[in-house]
């Protein structure tokens, strides 16, 4: 039996506030639903769809879905943990992603989310896209080749920040990060190292110059704990109020 | 024309103007720059940002989302080649070979001149008199070999588009069949004077945040809901293909909370194969802004929308000038027909090439001059849509029907057609018939009857509401379009047994990648893996595992991807594949190991390089 404020998630009954995504509700009881693009920081937007379950019997990324009272969420279920290795797959191979030699190797969370999930095999064939490097910038660099277009930056830049320093261009597969400069370039735009747009990176795009490696391989975050236990230590456990 | 001079300094500044320096208008002032400078260069985008307060990127990411605006020149002449399957059948890959010859240009790239750049752009709406093509924006159809060439003379003569033959703009309306809607006696405002005129007793219900019935005058309250009534009592439902119960989204936003209200008129028509908007905008404008004007006094909206997309640009000037005339004769503006307190104008948005923008939150988007990206849902428009506002989107022909409702009431509508489709359903019929054109019929009629009516034979397939919709085969001819059945926004391409199927799907594959807009992981990556297989066969590389993959690719995008686009991304394959299997099993090779390539071929270069041709510099040669 679920009451207003509970759902049913795998069976199990969560409780939630409102406003509270299904997703926020989740975590925040300490329910792991595998997600990318949320952040229990910024406004969910649901672009990479790996938070998908299904709700009441139909599919929905979690993260934009409001918790309600009795409904019914599915989401370990092979079927759903089989379209998230799907996905995780369709980003790897969009982009360029070369972990053994990435600095954020260890530190991903598009690499743990992989691990995590047990993708096991790149399953598409990558599209090898051409996507040059902007070093431009004397203290940051911007490896676009690992962006999987989550946002978050851009979120953190307009959101937190207040400057706008990260915007998306072109459309399709062509879609991509661009800079907030007519030359195209980092080093023209007012951001600097301290901005919170500069740490949310989930992948390795977004890099601090004269920094790397710093802590080793085998002793990074996800080397420690799989993501989908530390998910549970970030989510705010105290739901917040919108 | 060039970057260099300042010319795009003046078109910001009266673009910005006429455009009330809003920055939600800031598509429509990059489509102007665009059409007065044949590109935006990057100085223009950051003047723009400047002006609008915009952020340089802002301005960026809209300007490299919608496929007609060119932050780089695309020469003194863009010419853009309509590629919807139809114009393929129609010999259009021949033509546009043609002219890149003559004009020594390559496909997709401007020539080293500048003179002219030649490419492809989605479904431009003349199915039924393609091929076709637009040349800076101007669409010209019925193309041939003898038009073909003389464009090519024009071109390469610098002669500006002022100066070319009338005759090329032409654009047919090609009406075979009109019912109540397409043959409806109509003079301007009918549909009005018989809303304001109806219900004056017994109704008085009112929206939730009303103190009038728009903040205005009391005595007025008692007509609009009069008039939702009737449009309840049609069951009219959207024409755009989703069917959606007017009445239900009319009373939902006159009931919703805000501040103000919009009606949006959705004239996107991007489905490949669909052109029926075109011909209503062309000859039935006012039956349309009749009914826009009935809708904003059902719900109570003080402004209208009408979005017309780009590859209709040509239309704007006449629609303008009626809306200027209903200005003229009190059907638009302040105390419309005399009604103190009823005022509503009318602004037309026009797209500037992008199919999702059809979806009515993405619209909504565009409206605001933002990427054309689904919002995600709910809230609904009919609470938040236009600057979150209350706001209805409808389809051209929905308005238009709602505006005979406004006039013959709803039980005269519901009267026609089956019982969970009223009304008439006006088809836009294309590929290999005799007549093709606009075919108004009372919804339930079969498919068989219209293959009969356009004069088509040895008819193999008909694609149903487009490449979104549904593939049939002949077993299924009696099938009727109805919303019981076959729903359909209105296309009906009819395939005759000599066409492949399957190079109609690997079309279909093409469009929906080249029109994804890229928001969510399995719509951007899922529709240019499908492509990438459907490529993969076509090129005689094609395995069994690869129709497995598409399956997989399909469970992915229904179950995950963002907006319809996606989830409907794979039903051209899925149909064909299901009825049509032999076309894809002849070109599927079924060998122990099948690599995407040719092993040999790929040593070609190298062959070339070390100037070996012997046996031992091939692979298939090797012990």
């Amino acid at each position: 039996m679920t009451g207003p404020d509970t759902f049913l998630l795998d069976g199990e009954e969560v409780p939630f506030q409102p406003g509270q995504s299904v997703l926020q509700a989740a975590l925040a009881a300490g329910r792991y639903i595998p997600h990318l693009c949320y952040h229990p920081e910024f406004t969910s937007h649901g672009s990479c769809k790996v938070c998908t379950c299904k709700v009441n019997g139909r599919t929905v990324a979690s993260c934009t879905t409001p918790a309600e009272g009795a409904i019914e969420v599915e989401s370990e279920t092979d079927e759903l943990n089989e379209l998230r290795r799907t996905l995780v797959q369709m980003l790897f191979a969009e982009g360029n992603h070369f972990c053994p030699s990435c600095e954020r190797s260890g530190n991903c969370g598009l690499q743990a989310l992989g691990y995590d999930l047990g993708v096991m095999t790149a399953g598409f064939r990558h599209l090898f896209p051409e996507r040059p490097v902007d070093a431009s910038h004397p203290e940051l660099w911007l490896d676009f080749n690992r962006c999987i277009l989550c946002e978050l930056c851009v979120r953190a830049s307009r959101d937190v920040d207040g400057k706008n320093v990260f915007s998306l261009g072109g459309r399709g597969l062509g879609k991509h990060l661009i800079v907030n400069a007519e030359s195209g370039r980092l080093a023209d735009t007012d951001a600097a190292v301290d901005d919170k747009a500069m740490s949310v990176c989930p992948v390795g795009v977004i890099l601090r110059k004269r920094e790397g490696f710093a802590v080793p391989i085998g002793r990074r975050r996800y080397d420690l704990s799989p993501v989908s236990a530390q998910a549970l230590q970030d989510a705010p456990r105290v739901p917040e109020k919108r | 024309m060039t970057a260099n001079t300042p010319a795009y300094e003046s078109s910001v500044r009266r673009s910005v103007a006429r455009w009330n320096h809003d920055a939600h208008n800031l598509l429509q002032v990059l489509r102007e720059v665009q059409e007065d400078c044949g590109h935006v260069p990057p100085r223009a985008l950051a003047m723009i940002a400047r002006v609008l307060r915009l952020s340089y990127a802002r301005v960026s990411g809209v300007a490299s989302f919608y496929s007609f605006l060119a932050t780089e020149p695309c020469g003194e002449y863009r010419i853009l080649f309509s590629d919807n399957v139809t114009d393929r059948m129609q010999g259009s890959a021949a033509l546009m070979d043609a002219l890149c010859h003559r004009l020594w240009a390559e496909p997709g790239k401007v020539s080293e001149d500048g003179l002219v750049s030649v490419a492809t752009t989605s479904c431009t709406g003349m199915c039924d008199q393609g091929p076709a093509l637009l040349v800076n924006g101007r669409a010209i159809a019925s193309l041939t070999a003898e038009r073909v060439r003389r464009i090519g003379d024009l071109v390469l003569a610098r002669t500006p588009l002022a100066d070319w033959p009338a005759e090329f703009f032409q654009v047919q309306d090609n009406v075979r069949r009109a019912d109540l809607l397409l043959g409806s006696e109509f003079v301007a405002g009918d549909a009005i004077r018989a809303a304001l005129q109806r219900g004056t007793r017994g109704w008085s219900e009112r929206a939730a945040n009303e103190r009038s019935w728009r903040e205005a005058y009391v005595g007025a309250a008692l007509g609009p809901v009069a008039t939702l009534e009737e449009i309840k009592r049609s069951n009219l439902r959207g024409r755009g293909g989703a069917g959606f119960t007017t009445g239900i989204k009319w009373e939902a936003c006159r009931h919703a909370t805000g501040m103000s209200r919009y009606v949006v008129c959705n004239a996107d028509e991007g489905e490949p194969g669909t052109f029926k908007d075109r011909v209503l905008l062309a000859r039935h404008a006012d039956l349309l802004f009749d009914g826009m004007t009935v809708a904003a006094y059902a719900v109570g909206a003080g402004q209208g929308f009408v979005y017309l997309r780009g590859e209709y640009r040509y239309l704007l000037e006449s629609l303008e000038a009626t809306l200027e005339r209903r200005r003229r004769e009190q059907l638009l503006g302040n105390g419309i027909c005399g009604e103190a307190g009823f005022d509503f104008d009318i602004r037309i948005h026009v797209g500037a090439g992008s199919y999702v923008c059809g979806e009515e939150s993405a619209l909504i988007e565009s409206l605001e001059g933002k990427r054309g990206v689904p919002r995600n849902r709910p809230p609904y428009p009919v609470t938040h849509g236009y600057r979150q506002q209350p706001t209805i989107v409808n389809n051209v022909e929905t308005l238009c029907a709602a505006a005979l409702v406004a006039i013959h009431g709803g039980d005269w509508y519901r009267g026609i057609g089956t019982l969970k489709s009223s009304g008439t359903k006006i088809l836009a019929v294309s590929g290999d018939v005799a007549r093709p054109g606009i075919y108004e019929y009372p919804f339930g009629v079969p498919v068989r009857q219209v293959l009969e009516d356009c004069g088509a034979a040895g008819t193999q397939a008909v694609q149903i509401s487009g490449p979104s919709g549904f593939c049939i085969d002949p077993r299924e001819f009696d099938r009727r379009i109805a919303f019981e059945d076959l729903p359909t926004a209105g296309a009906f391409t009819v395939f005759d047994a000599t066409r492949d199927m399957f190079q109609v799907a690997r079309n279909y594959a093409h469009f929906f990648a080249h029109e994804s807009c890229g928001f969510c992981t399995p719509c951007r990556v899922g529709t240019s893996m499908l492509v990438a297989a459907m490529d993969k066969i076509d090129a005689g590389y094609g395995t069994q595992h690869d129709l497995e993959e598409m399956n997989r690719l399909n469970k992915v995008l229904l179950m995950s991807a963002h907006c319809g686009l996606g989830h409907t991304a794979c039903n051209p394959i899925l149909d064909t594949l299901q009825r049509f299997r032999p076309a894809y099993e002849r070109k599927l090779r079924s060998l122990d190991f099948a690599p995407a390539f040719d092993l040999d071929e790929s040593l070609a270069r190298a062959r070339q390089m070390t100037g070996r041709d012997d046996a031992g510099a091939h692979l298939e040669n090797l012990p």
